[in-house]
């Protein structure tokens, strides 16, 4: 009977880690569309969402409540199970990816221990990859079953990006797991305790975030969905939440990247630990959400300053020139591990 | 836990391996094979290789998939029309398929009917033994591998580009 308690409580410790984990993330997400309406607007001197709430802080509720209230518009001429299963995995994929990223340390509440991390995978590197992979097909699917021309030339553009920066995105954290000598995210962490690994990895680090923007349809890289020229891309035969669950996705997979990025080349939750026990057990946690937050900024701050690439520079910039700066920088990390390991 | 996962995906891969062939538009083939390789994933990973799970995911699903997907679209294939469906594949196709399907089933029962369907930790595939594996055992083949690859896409431009 007590292993079967046991497992009882590791379902429901599991469970609730997952719930929390979503919970934080959708907040996140919610206030990541407001920091980026504010943001955006005190660059181009605007004051941006001033009306709901003070500042607009409660911006995010009233946009959520009005994509429930819209009318869902399925054009006659689309292939509906795609079109209906596009924005699904869309948003699937984009919340999957969270699952093997740590947050913090462990914490020991009434005897039992619960690691800050839903699961640690040995492999949790490559699953967030193998995710990111899969995630283009929510972007194609959406464009190829609207049936009509602008949505087709976003979907088609942003799988030809998305497989041209793939493997710039892959190459990039190659030279990070060869020093960590490990695939999975809380070793690798581990490992940076006494220099982190952007200092180890400066060119992995800037291939590593210029991919993932790309990766992500972010400006300078959005000509998936770019406005100007596609209507809105591939999401533009969609309305109300299947537009926001697009949307989420979108943020979603920044935040992943960004927590991607803190973990693989920031120390992820390591930083001074100092107080008392309960503030101990916090600070981790408050490091992490510090780093990820900053790079959150810096997505916005991106936005907000450079124009959108040609297409053509797009493909020249991924497979001329961050492809074999990538090529050149495992090749000489692999040559420093293999001279320190001599 | 392991069995009824194991049933509930084998079966899953067989009846999108059967969508595969039987569907008319050619982004529902391409779809249901992509449920069929990461039906396969869940399996490896249900036999403790999380790092082959992993790559079938990036490798089939991810790469190749996406490039048969972006093709699909591409030419924007719409359902078929069919075809009148040769005589020679109907009077010879069926018999083949029950011969091949017997002979699989006739190896299967008569080598491996004791083995368990899962044997715990009789290997290691952890991304560090593939990768000794790969890289010292059967590095030539590994290489050998490469070059007939880099042959084929230099074929492919010089095909596709009538000027270089």
């Amino acid at each position: 009977m007590a292993t079967f308690s046991d497992q009882l409580v590791l379902l429901l410790l599991t469970l609730a880690r997952v719930v929390v984990v979503l919970v934080v993330l959708l907040t996140t997400i919610a206030y990541t569309v407001w920091l980026e309406r504010k943001v955006v607007a005190h660059i181009q001197s605007r004051w941006g969402p001033y009306l709901v709430g003070p500042h607009g802080l409660l911006q995010p509720v009233a946009d959520g409540l009005k994509f429930l209230f819209k009318e869902d518009i399925i054009p006659d001429e689309v292939d509906r199970v795609i079109y209906i299963l596009a924005p699904l995995l869309a948003f699937t994929l984009a919340f999957l990816s969270i699952a093997v990223i740590p947050f913090g340390e462990s914490v020991t509440i009434a005897g039992y221990t619960i690691p800050l991390q839903i699961t640690d995978l040995n492999v949790g590197l490559l699953f967030i990859l193998a995710v990111t992979s899969l995630g283009v097909y929510g972007v194609a699917l959406a464009g190829w079953s609207s049936n009509s021309k602008f949505p087709l030339f976003g979907g088609l553009r942003s799988s030809a990006q998305l497989i041209s920066y793939e493997l710039t995105l892959g190459l990039a954290v190659v030279g990070v797991v060869m020093i960590a000598g490990s695939l999975s995210l809380r070793e690798i962490v581990e490992q940076q305790r006494g220099l982190w690994n952007i200092f180890k990895q400066p060119i992995g680090f800037l291939l590593y975030f210029t991919a993932a923007i790309a990766e992500t349809n972010r400006t300078p890289f959005d000509l998936p969905e770019a406005e100007s020229e596609l209507v809105g891309g591939y999401h533009t035969e969609y309305s109300s939440f299947k537009f926001a669950m697009f949307f989420m996705a979108e943020y979603a997979n920044m935040v992943t990247v960004s927590c991607l990025a803190t973990s693989l080349f920031f120390g992820g939750w390591l930083g001074p630990v100092f107080g008392p026990p309960l503030l101990r057990a916090f600070l981790p946690v408050c490091w992490f959400a510090l780093k990820v937050a900053t790079f959150l900024f810096i997505y916005i701050w991106i936005r907000g300053t450079l124009p959108r690439f040609r297409y053509d520079q797009l493909m020249n910039f991924g497979w001329r020139f961050t492809l074999p700066v990538a090529l050149l920088n495992v090749l000489g990390t692999s040559l420093i591990v293999a001279w320190r390991s001599v | 836990m392991v069995a009824p996962l194991f049933y509930i995906f084998a079966g899953l891969a067989i009846v999108a391996a059967l969508s595969v062939v039987l569907q008319r538009t050619p982004v529902y083939s391409a779809l249901s094979l992509i449920l069929v390789l990461c039906s396969l994933a869940v399996i490896y990973l249900l036999l403790d290789a999380p790092f082959l799970a992993v790559v079938q995911v990036i490798v089939y699903a991810g790469a190749i998939m996406v490039l048969f997907v972006f093709v699909i679209m591409l030419l924007n294939a719409r359902a078929e029309a069919p075809t009148d469906r040769s005589r020679f594949a109907r009077w010879l196709g069926l018999p083949l398929l029950a011969a091949f399907l017997g002979e699989v089933l006739f190896v299967v029962l008569a080598h491996f009917a004791d083995t368990p369907l899962y044997s715990g930790e009789a290997f290691d595939a952890g991304p560090r033994a593939v990768g000794g594996l790969l890289f010292r055992q059967y590095v030539l083949p590994f290489e050998v591998t490469s070059i007939l690859i880099l042959v084929a896409i230099m074929g492919a431009v010089v095909l596709a580009k009538k000027q270089l």
